[in-house]
Order: C-alpha cells, then structure tokens, then sequence
C-alpha cells in the first residue's frame, strides 16, 4: 500500500464578512494527508474545523464568506484554484463529505433512491438501471435492510442512525480517495455513534481511503484516528500521532481538553474540570496566542506574540511557547 | 505541578456593547433600510402637501365647477389641468387626499381594535369562544373582500346625511366607507393575534400575574397585548396602503365616496372615458394613491425587519 | 392522506353553512327586502303586509333561512298572501342550485352566471398561469444572483409594481399600448369587450383581447411572487441538503432546479389557493374597465342596480368556490409533500 501525499494544504485562510464586522475563521493552517489514513481535527464549537474542510471543497458561500489565501494540493492540482465547474468534478467523485445532521441533510422530496443514484449517474456515467443496482448494493453494504423496497423510500421514513448510513452509502458510492466526515455522530446516540463509526472504519478498509474526521469528542477518536489534528480559533495549535497526543500532549488546550474528559478510574467525588472562560470572539484578529485568556500556563510573551507550531518530535507539532511539562519557555 | 491561579480572563471591551432594547435595535435596523427610510420622506411630503395645500387653495377653489374651463391640460394656472366639469385637479387632489389619507388610517384604527379584540379573546380563552369567532373569521376571510364592500357601499352609502366639521361639509359616505373598510379587513390581524397570544399565554409571566390575582382583562391588555406590539404595528401599518386601495377601487367604480367630496379614488371614476383625450385626470391622481401605497409599503418592509426580525421574507 | 382529504371536506362544509348564514343576514338587512323581492316599491300597508306573507317575510328568521336553503316546494306557503298557506311553493332553494331570478333581467340567476362564469375563468387561468411562470423565472434568477446590483434593482422595480393600484395599471397600460401605439402608427391593442363583433367570437380575436386584462391583473401577482419564490428559494438554498447535493459533485443545474426548487416551490400552492379571493376582487375591477364580460362586471352591473338575487347568489358561489379551491390546494400540498403523503 502506497502512502502518498493526497492533500497538502498550506496557509489557508478563510473570512465572513458580516455587518457587524468581518470573522475570521480559518486563520492560516497547514497539514497533509497521506493516503488511506485517517486524520482527526478536535476542537470545540465554532474553532474553524468545519470551516476549513468546507473551504477545501468550496462549500462555503461566497459571498459572505471568502477563502483569501492558501493552496490546497490535490493529485497535484490546487484546487482552491479550480472554477465551479471544475469542483464538481473533484467533488463526490474524489473526495466526498458528510455531514452532521442527517434530519436536514437529505432532501426531503426526493427518494433516496433518486439521491443515491444521482451521483452515479453524474460521475460514473451509469444509466438508471445500472445505477439502482448499485445503489441497492451501497444500501446492504451500510447494513440497511430490506434495500431494494427501501429505495423507494423517502428519508423521514428512516431513523436517525439509518440516514446517516445513507448519507455514508452516498457518500462512498464513486469510491472517493478522500473522505471528510464533519462530526457524522454527534447527532446521534450512542450506542448508534458506535455503529456509524464501526461502519466507516470498515468501509475504509475496503476502499483504502483516507477520512479526516472532525470532531469535538476525543473518545471516538481515540478509536478512529491515525492522526490527530487540534483546532482552536481558526488556528492548528497541535498535531500528533493519536497515541503520542494521548501520552504526552504538549499544547495547554489539548491538556485542558483531555482533563475535561470524564473517566471512570477518578473518584467520584472530584469536580469534572472544564476549561475557564469563553470561546473567542471571532471578530477581533488576536495579538497574542488566541488560548492566552483562558491558559494555565500563560506567560507574558503569550500575550504578545502568537506561537507558531514548533517541532517537538518527529511527527508531533505544538503551537505554544511554554514547555507544559515544566511550565517555563520552551 | 505549582498551583497556579488562574482569573477569569478579561476580555478586551472594545467590542461588548450595552444590552439594547427592543426599540433601540429596531432604530438601528431601520435606519439601515434605505428604502423604509425613503418611504417615510415621501409619506411625509404627501401628508404635507395635502394638509399644507389647504394654505394654497380653498375648498372653494376645489368645488368651483366652470364647464367653460373643463378638460384643460395642465398648464401654469392649472399645474395639474382641469376635470369633466372644470375644477382645477391639483385643488382637488389637495383636498382629495386629506379624505382619502383620513379613510386609510382611521378605517385602519377600526380595524386595529377589532382585529385585537378578536384575536386577544380568541386566543386568550380559547374553547368554545375561539371557535366560534375563528369561524366567523374564517367564513369572512373566505368572500372577498371587494364583493362585500361593493354589496355594503351600495346599500348603506346614504344611510349618513352630510356632515359638516369646522365650516366644511363632508359627504355622509365618507363615515360609511370607513366604517366598511373597517369590518371587512379585521380578519388578517385578527389571526396574527390570535397567534400571538396563544403562544405567549403558556408563558411564566402569564402564570405569575394569574397567581398574584390579577384579571383577566389586566392580563390580556396590560401583559399579553404589549409584547405583541411589534407585529401588529406592521401589520397596522401595510394595512393603511390596503385601505386607500379599497376606498380608490370602491370609489372608482362609483360607489364609494360620492361627490362633491373628493377622494383620489373618485377622481378616477369616468376618467376612464376621456383616456386619449385627457390622461391627466387619471395620472395625477392615480400616481398619488401609487406614491402613498408604495411609501406605505416601503415603511411597512422596513418596520417588519426592523422589529420583527423572525419574518424574514426578503 | 385520504383522512386527510376527508378532514379537510368536512371541515369545508360547517364553513361553508357558516358563510352562508352570513351572506343571508346580510342580504335580510340591506335594502328594502320587500321592494327588492317584491319588484318594485310598495307602499300601501295592506299591500306590504300581502307581500310580506307571500315571500314569506313574517317567518321567522330561521325558517326563512331554512327555505332559502332548501327551498319550500316540498311544503305549502302562502302564495297569495292571504295568511293561510295553502299551495306548494316554488323554490327549490340554493342547495339544489336555486338563487332566484333577477329582479333586472327576469332569467334565473344561475343562467345569468353560467354564462358569464367561462369568461372570467379564462382570465383567471391565463393570468394565474403567466404570473407563476414568470415569477419562477424571475425569483429564481434574483435569488442566485443575490447581492447583484441586477438583484437589488430587480427589488425595488418589484416592489414598485406591488404597490400599483390594478387600475392605475389598466389605465396605463391602455393608455400606451392601445392609445398612444395607435397613434404612432404601431400595432395597437384592443381594450373593449372580449372580440370585435364585426369579427365574430374567434380565438385569435380573444386571444388579443385578452392580453391587456391578463396582463393588468398579473402584474401586481406577478411582482408579490417573484418575491416570494426569490424569498423561498434563498432558504432553501441556504438549507443542508442543498449543501450535500452540492458536496456530491452534482451539476448547478440539477442542484437549482431538482433539490432546490422542488422545495422552494411547494409553499406557492398553498399561496394561489389563498389568493383567489384577491384575484376573484381583481377581477372585478379589470373587467369593468375593459369591459370584459365576465362574472366581476356582471356583479358591478347588478350591485349598482341593486339585484340582490344575482348580488347574493354570486356572493355565495364566489365564496364557495374559495373554499372548495382552497381545500383542493391543501390536498394538492398534501399530495406533493412525500412527509404528509406517507404518513
């Protein structure tokens, strides 16, 4: 199995402008994603994971959003570059998303059926006949029952759990290089959650693809994820090894992120820690590092000038001025 | 690891604004809507020359009928021409337009507190009450409205005999046609109310004035009905255009205000015949009731996104 | 769905009684009911109190409802007003299809309006059928180009031609196309009636007498739902799914015009079924001016001359249709929605 570079993304930097100012979301931000692996972004609501990932396949609506710099680097081509009619090639076909809510995100009158063959038909050149084959194929390989009738069907007549492995089968059905899963579970519950991740790992198997799954709950990725990726105000303040992150993380936030989990080998009656403070507010372009206000470990400088992610081992980058481990500069 | 104690941060401040009342955003909305603000400098100008004509021309001039003099083009003497008898259009327009701006918001007040009535007991009560005025909402809703207020104009048009208020005399219909206008256009705010109110009546405040002993009458008018001031006022205010409206085509059709007052409306009534021959007797007054009607409109359009920000249609 | 088509019949129905019962109060209290069914105004006392037995005026209000109703063919009433009901009476009552005959033309309501009911109808297709297609055009093209310069101006010109009165827009739109095309020379248009008569009722000569009518009462429709279907479509566009269609690589068209319209589009049925009142009024106002001969002129022409059998029966077929139509739009919502009709 090749591991090639599929995506390199540099510097890109996304903004809304809206009449009480401009927001800035996705502020500068580099990463890769090789071949069939499986990298998470973690951070909380409103960080820019969501953003930047639209951003990549243009999603966003312009105007008022506007993705102002960067390069992404697909196949070789940078696709930031691409016309729309030049993305819907790229999109569907070689990398394919999903998307949070699965109430809202098929449409309503239409089979899904019709929604499952659609692409087909677009990208594979199938005709109906071919296509509803497949699509009933797609169906069993998401593990709903009854395929064939159920195309026919319309999406309120699903559960929650069973769109979403629409939305999967969808998704997969022109066998994307790529996959980006905007927080696919979160909707769901739990024990569905275990199902629909199940599922994609699986499914990743047989099409060795790569997935960048984004996330606010660290437990699933801590099963899902090669990579990890962590996000706060539109800037990567880490990125590691899933298991390197878990061991040593090197980044205030994911420290405070990782204590804040609940575990089950604490004593009962300790606090839960939450992280003091509030999320930032978009509108201001931070002086200093955007987590300052809310560290533990902030030091002058932290407020002054914004750490730029730093070298802390091979694989294992960290935007941060201060060494958590002792507490002084790095 | 060293306890450190970590404040709750402080937020740099040149963003966070005071919490704004209602009223306060709406303002600010509204004084971004251009063209609510346009429709209010044109309500204005028209209120103006109505009202301020007055100071130009008499009534008299108004009335003064010289078949010698009719269906003169405008010209300096008579800016706006002459009509089918030979009285000076622009005098009439002037005088015209205080009746017909007169009809649209005072049919519009009759049909505010009808509407409220309705809709705050319907709501408020709900049962057999509700039922039955929603029924009686709903069967008027059904007819429209134009056929009632022809069968209504035709048939109570001389019920009033002439009034007279401050030296001029006023045709009885004028009373009439506000009062028609009035019964017929209730039905709309009635339902938005009534909305209103059943929604706001599970609210706590709701509860809490109930438990303290107040009336029913004190809940519905003193608590309920001012938080639902902001879609009524819209719906008021594009109401008013709706009423000129049906008094123009009501008097257009010659049933509505009749002479020697004039309406905007009336003024339209056999110009249809002289339509080569002498447009100005249609243009000038029908461009009047389309400034005051778009006006409304524009104002109104501003009004509901300014304070109703929920009903976004655009 | 069926039980939904069901509910919504039998809820029509106590409406439709309901109106009627209004409509017949009115008509009880307007005018001299003893001139306008008698024929002329009476006005020795022996002779009203004859004629009041004999239209059954000294019934009670109910019964004189009922009969109106039902008629009173099926019971004996006083026919010659000499306080003893002794023959059968004549009317069969507006629920067997009996609103009277007209006190100015002397033919029975029904045929009076039968006859004019096609002509307004074509207007009323013809119009609503023009304002939706344009309307979709437009509203779909200002809400993809949404903060165009195209879009604002298209705004403002929209809201303008709203806010015109039908007459101004009758009475401008003769004044250019027939009067002054006339007299530049061009191909001008017909502003009377419904054909020439010296050309005889053809469809061609229809067909031209209908574009200004249609026209004036399209443009305000016109204007309020370009608006809406621009309102409509910029939400739906905004909405998940659209985003997943777009995410799937699908071509702008299908995404516009399948995933998004689709959706866009259903609010618009239930929209004309509550419109017909208006166009029903409009309706009134555009054939009077073109003199159109349609069931609107025929209501002017009779309200003027106070007929209240043809002004009452008109009055409670309009409302009937509004009901019936606007059940039928409901049910045709029901229908096209995959989340009411699998239910």
């Amino acid at each position: 199995m090749t591991h090639q570079t599929l995506l390199e993304v540099k510097d890109l930097r996304t903004r809304f402008h809206t009449p009480e100012g401009i927001i800035h979301a996705v502020n500068g931000i580099s990463f890769q994603i090789r071949e069939g692996e499986t990298v998470a972004v973690v951070g909380e609501s409103g960080c820019g994971k969501s953003v930047s990932m639209m951003s990549l396949l243009k999603l966003i609506p312009q105007p008022p959003g506007e993705i102002y710099s960067g390069t992404a680097f697909y196949h070789g081509e940078d696709i930031l570059v691409k016309s729309e009619q030049e993305m819907e090639d790229v999109r569907g076909k070689e990398i394919a998303m999903i998307f949070q809510d699965p109430m809202t995100s098929l449409n309503p009158v239409l089979t899904i059926g019709r929604q499952l063959t659609e692409a087909l038909r677009e990208h594979l050149g199938m005709n109906q006949a071919q296509a509803e084959n497949r699509a009933v194929e797609l169906l069993d390989q998401v593990g709903i029952p009854d395929a064939a009738r159920r195309l026919h069907d319309y999406p309120h007549q699903f559960s929650g759990g069973m769109r979403q492995r629409v939305m999967i089968a969808m998704a997969l059905s022109c066998a994307p290089s790529l996959l980006i899963a905007d927080e696919p579970t979160t909707a769901l519950d739990v024990t569905i959650q275990a199902q629909i991740v199940e599922l994609v790992a699986r499914l990743r198997e047989a099409l060795h693809m790569a997935i960048i799954w984004i996330t606010h709950d660290l437990g699933v990725v801590a099963g899902m994820a090669d990579r990890v990726i962590v996000m706060y105000s539109g800037f990567i303040v880490e990125e590691a090894p899933v298991e390197e992150l878990y061991d040593s993380p090197s980044h205030p936030y994911t420290l405070a992120l990782l204590a804040a989990l609940p575990r089950v080998d604490r004593r009962r009656d300790q606090r839960l820690k939450s992280i003091p403070g509030t999320p930032p507010n978009l509108l201001l372009a931070p002086r200093g590092c955007p987590f300052a206000p809310r560290c533990e470990f902030v030091l002058d400088k932290c407020r002054q000038e914004n750490p730029a992610l730093t070298r802390i081992t091979a694989n294992h980058q960290a935007a941060c001025w201060v060494d958590v481990k002792t507490g002084a500069l790095r | 690891m060293t306890a450190h104690t970590s404040s709750i941060p402080q937020l740099t401040d040149d963003l966070s604004t005071p919490p704004l009342t209602l009223w306060q955003m709406g303002w600010l909305r509204f004084r971004r809507h251009k063209m609510a603000l346009a429709g209010v400098v044109i309500l204005i100008l028209l209120f103006v020359f109505s009202f301020g004509g007055m100071v130009f021309y008499s009534e008299q001039e108004a009335n003064f009928t010289d078949t010698s003099l009719r269906l003169l083009p405008p010209s300096v003497q008579h800016p706006f021409g002459t009509d089918t008898i030979g009285r000076d259009i622009l005098a009439r327009t002037i005088y015209g337009g205080q009746i017909s701006l007169f009809i649209g918001i005072i049919s519009v007040v009759i049909e505010t507190l009808l509407g409220i009535l309705v809709g705050a007991l319907a709501g408020y009560y709900g049962g057999w009450v509700d039922s039955l005025l929603m029924r009686i909402t709903e069967a008027l809703l059904n007819i429209p409205t134009i056929f009632l207020l022809l069968v209504m104009a035709k048939f109570f048009g001389n019920e009033i005999p002439e009034i007279e208020i401050g030296g001029r005399v006023f045709s009885g219909s004028v009373i009439v046609i506000v009062v028609i206008i009035g019964a017929t256009s209730w039905m709309y705010l009635a339902r938005i109310v009534r909305a209103e109110f059943l929604s706001l009546k599970e609210n706590e405040f709701v509860l809490a004035a109930r438990a303290t002993g107040t009336s029913n009458a004190q809940i519905i008018f003193l608590h309920i009905l001012p938080n639902t001031i902001a879609p009524i006022i819209v719906s008021s205010t594009l109401s008013v255009a709706n009423a000129i409206l049906s008094e123009a085509y009501i008097s257009f059709l010659g049933l509505g205000v009749q002479p020697p007052t004039a309406t905007w409306g009336n003024m339209l009534d056999s110009s249809a015949n002289y339509l080569d021959s002498a447009p100005w007797l249609w243009f000038f007054p029908g461009m009047l009731i389309l400034l005051t009607v778009l006006s409304i409109n524009f104002l109104g359009d501003g009004l509901r996104d300014a304070l109703d920000p929920r009903s976004r249609t655009v | 769905m069926l039980r939904y088509v069901i509910k919504r019949l039998l809820e029509g129905i106590p409406l439709l009684f309901f109106i009627s019962l209004i409509l017949f109060l009115l008509m009880m209290n307007v005018g001299d009911p003893i001139a306008t069914m008698g024929g002329r105004t009476i006005t020795r006392p022996e002779d009203r109190e004859r004629l009041k037995r004999q239209l059954g005026l000294d019934k009670p209000i109910i019964v004189q409802y009922f009969y109106w109703l039902a008629g009173n063919d099926w019971t004996n009433v006083d026919v010659d007003g000499d306080g003893v009901p002794d023959k059968q009476g004549a009317r069969k009552g507006i629920l067997r299809g009996d609103f009277g005959t007209s006190l100015v033309t002397r033919k029975p309501v029904t045929e009076l309006v039968g006859e004019r009911i096609p002509n307004t109808l074509i207007l009323m297709v013809a119009a609503e059928v023009v304002t939706l297609l344009f309307a979709m055009l437009l509203g779909i093209y200002s809400a993809l180009r949404q903060y165009s310069v195209m879009d604002n101006f298209m705004t403002t010109l929209l809201f303008v031609a709203y806010s015109m009165p039908i007459f101004f827009v009758s009475l401008a739109s003769m004044y250019v196309f027939a009067i002054l095309f006339k007299r530049w020379g061009l191909p001008y248009l017909p502003t009377v009636g419904m054909f020439d008569p010296q050309v005889g009722k053809t469809a061609s000569q229809v067909l031209a007498h209908m574009v200004l009518p249609v026209f004036t009462l399209s443009v305000p429709y016109f204007a309020a739902y370009s608006r809406y279907i621009r309102g409509t479509m910029l939400e739906v566009m905004s909405q998940d799914y659209v985003r997943t269609a777009k995410s799937k690589g699908l071509p702008r068209r299908q995404v516009v015009y399948i995933h998004a319209l689709k959706n866009a589009a259903m609010p618009i049925v239930t929209v004309v079924g509550l419109d017909l009142p208006f166009l029903l009024g409009g309706a009134v106002v555009t054939e009077r001016i073109f003199a159109w001969p349609g069931m609107g002129r025929l209501f002017f022409d009779h309200v003027s001359r106070s007929d209240l059998p043809v002004v009452m029966g008109i009055l409670m077929l309009v409302a009937v249709a509004v009901v019936l139509f606007q059940i039928l739009t409901d049910v045709f919502y029901a229908w096209l929605d995959p989340r009411i009709r699998y239910d």
